[in-house]
Parts: C-alpha cells; structure tokens; sequence
C-alpha cells in the first residue's frame, strides 16, 4: 500500500518487456507470468496475464479499473469449496 | 436548531461536539473547520448565530465530502473492488474480513452473529 512514489510502480523486467512488445501488434497471445507482485500498468488494459497461483496460470483480462492493483490480487491462491453442512455453498468453481 | 449538510440537526451540546453527529466529519475535522471558520468550539450548537452558520455550511457543504456523496464514494469504491474480481472484493462479496485479519476466531463484526454448525464436533481430551 505504501510503496515510496519516487521509486514508481514495481513490474517484474521481464514481464514489462513481453507487455511492451506486445503491445503494438494482434493482442491476442496470453503473457503468463509468475509475478503476481507486478503492479497492472495502464499498457496491460486489454490484454490477458497468466498469473501464476502457485499450480496454474489463472489468465487474468486487465481491465482499466484494474490499473494500480497487484497482479496476484486478481489469482487467488486458496480454493474454498465452503463448510460442511452449509447449504448456501458460495464454492466457486475452477 | 442548525441543520447543515442536508438532514443533520446538531443539538445543543457545543459545537466542537455536534458537528461530529454529520457523517464523515470527525473530532478532528470538526475542530479544523470551527478553527477556518473562526468559531468558538466551546459555543453551544443553539447559541451559534445566523453567520456562524452560515460560515460552517459554507465550508463543510462546499469544501467536505459528507454524508449522503460520502457514502456513495465508499459503496462505489467497494462496487469496483467486487467488479475487478480482486482479493479484496472477494472478501466484500462473502462478507469476510478483507485486510487480512484472522477468521479462525473472532471476526465477529463483519460475520455477524454466530450460527452453530450442526456436526461440528468439540476436540476430547
């Protein structure tokens, strides 16, 4: 949350090199990417990220809302199938 | 009686202290707007005069944000959260803490009243 501005926007370089390449031509690759501490750049809006959750590449569609959020906020690492005996199971399916 | 800021009718306690009653104003913006506004903090709320008032409803209408376009930034801010599908607006959509605290126990304000698990067995010695 409070990373010193004089520094900017931490991006993994590699990751930020793959984005700025891709960002002239057909968008239509995937970037995967284990990087979750990345910052989403403006530059990333509209493409999709494969962010790693520790098993699998989640791809992640950066949307302009997106922009100042982490990458790894967006790839959750837990998967919560919900408690036993609740018939309200809010369990989300991968 | 005052109303500033819409519906908010401080009451007579002093100033300092009824202005803390409209939403998104605290101790502390309280003091530093009586303090802009060169009004006593320790008046009471009913012996204000017309231009007092007038002076206070200048700064918090015109300078804060309060109540009612308060509450709708903090439930905007929320409803972009839940769209962006990030960690935090997964924790807003279940009702859970979203900064991290422990769920194991307590949490109890934003779960709620407890609900008994049926079959949740108590560890034996």
């Amino acid at each position: 949350m409070s990373r010193s501005t004089k520094k900017g926007p931490f991006v993994h370089p590699s990751l930020l090199q793959k984005v700025l390449a891709m960002q002239g031509a057909e968008r239509r690759e995937i970037i995967r990417t284990w990087s979750r501490a990345s910052t989403v750049m403006p530059e990333m809006v509209g493409m999709t990220i494969g962010v790693h959750d520790g098993r699998r590449h989640i791809p992640v569609l950066c949307s302009e809302n997106m922009v100042g959020h982490k990458l790894g906020e967006f790839a959750f690492t837990r998967t919560f199938r919900g408690h036993k005996g609740r018939s309200e199971t809010t369990s989300r399916k991968r | 009686m005052a109303r500033i800021a819409g519906v908010d009718i401080p009451n007579d306690k002093q100033v300092a202290f009824s202005l803390p009653y409209i939403y998104g104003i605290g101790r502390t913006t309280a003091l530093r707007v009586l303090a802009q506004t060169n009004v006593n903090p320790a008046t009471k709320a009913r012996d204000l005069t017309d231009d007092e008032v007038a002076r206070l409803r200048a700064v918090i209408e015109g300078e804060l944000v309060v109540e009612g376009d308060l509450r709708r930034n903090v439930r905007s801010n929320i409803q972009r959260l839940i769209e962006i599908n990030c960690y935090r607006g997964q924790r807003h959509r279940r009702g859970l803490p979203v900064r991290g605290q422990r769920t194991k126990t307590n949490a109890r304000t934003r779960r709620g009243v407890r609900r008994t698990v049926a079959g949740k067995k108590k560890a034996t010695k």
